[in-house]
């Protein structure tokens, strides 16, 4: 099996077609899977009480805006290396998932501060490196919308995707290299996590069934923008079913 | 099950809800402009 031939924005575009479902009904069933747990199953913390159930949406979202942007600058850097068009087109479709999710961080992010911080927002490191992370976002996806031809657009689009990858791990390390209100990492990749099993499972399966969400939605987008700007897929797609 | 005790999350009840309802919107608005997409294309396409 070629693998090589999906790089081609036709064949990947059939291709796209049939895995949507194989990601898109996982997710639906995860999210359910995931607020079960996060309500029925997991204690009330004994410090925050109810208020920390919004972890299971906050965190996830948060962790996906960081991985989204990541991607997105990854192949955005190889559709400018290598010329490559699909790598350009997926790194577009990944920018408005990725800003999304980046929003809802902020927004359950305000709605948690609120009754444990006292306020909505405060300029703390992570809070404010979070809002440049969407800046970056809003900026790609402005850039990649002003200019018309499209080639020009995703090289200019690369430029900015790679540039603003830095700031990911400073939102990632800004609780340690700075005094913050927002507390440190519960879960690190080698030492123990310091909460609940029955909390921790409901984040990880919230962030599967994100993570499963982010690839159907993203292949569905991909989809439309090589509809958009390759007319032979366009003249395909228009008798076929995938 | 109480149901009024479960709605009312100790009295964080509109953060918490506020919170997945907020997330669901999102996500649901992002479903529909691509559902929205995705026929204009093929009307297009198809003309």
């Amino acid at each position: 099996m070629n693998l090589y031939k999906y790089a081609s924005p036709t064949a990947f575009y059939s291709l796209a077609g049939k895995l949507i479902p194989w990601f898109a009904i996982p997710a639906a069933l995860l999210f359910i899977v995931a607020l079960y747990v996060g309500f029925f199953v997991a204690p009330t913390d004994f410090q925050q009480g109810d208020a920390y159930r919004i972890m299971f949406i906050h965190v996830p979202a948060a962790w996906m805006g960081m991985f989204l942007y990541v991607l997105m600058a990854f192949y955005a850097g190889i559709g400018w290396s290598f010329n490559a068009r699909l790598a350009s087109m997926m790194a577009s479709s990944i920018s408005i998932t990725g800003a999304l999710f980046t929003l809802i961080a902020l927004v359950t992010g305000s709605l948690w501060g609120k009754p444990t911080w006292g306020a909505w927002w405060v300029w703390d490191a992570r809070m404010t490196s979070t809002l440049i992370l969407l800046f970056l976002y809003i900026g790609f996806i402005s850039l990649q919308s002003a200019i018309d031809e499209p080639r020009r657009a995703d090289r200019a689009g690369a430029v900015l995707a790679l540039v603003g990858v830095v700031n990911v791990p400073i939102i990632y390390f800004s609780v340690q290299w700075w005094n913050t209100l927002h507390q440190g990492a519960t879960i690190r990749i080698l030492n123990k996590p310091t909460i609940a099993p029955p909390m921790l499972a409901a984040m990880l399966i919230m962030l599967a069934a994100c993570w499963l969400y982010s690839v159907a939605v993203v292949l569905v987008r991909v989809r439309h923008i090589i509809l958009e700007r390759e007319q032979n897929v366009a003249r395909v797609a228009a008798v076929a079913v995938y | 099950m109480n149901w009024s005790k479960f709605f009312y999350m100790g009295g964080y009840g509109f953060y918490v809800w506020g919170s997945y309802i907020a997330a669901l919107i999102l996500l649901g608005v992002e479903v529909l402009q691509l559902v929205n997409r995705g026929k204009t294309l093929r009307e297009r396409n198809r003309r």
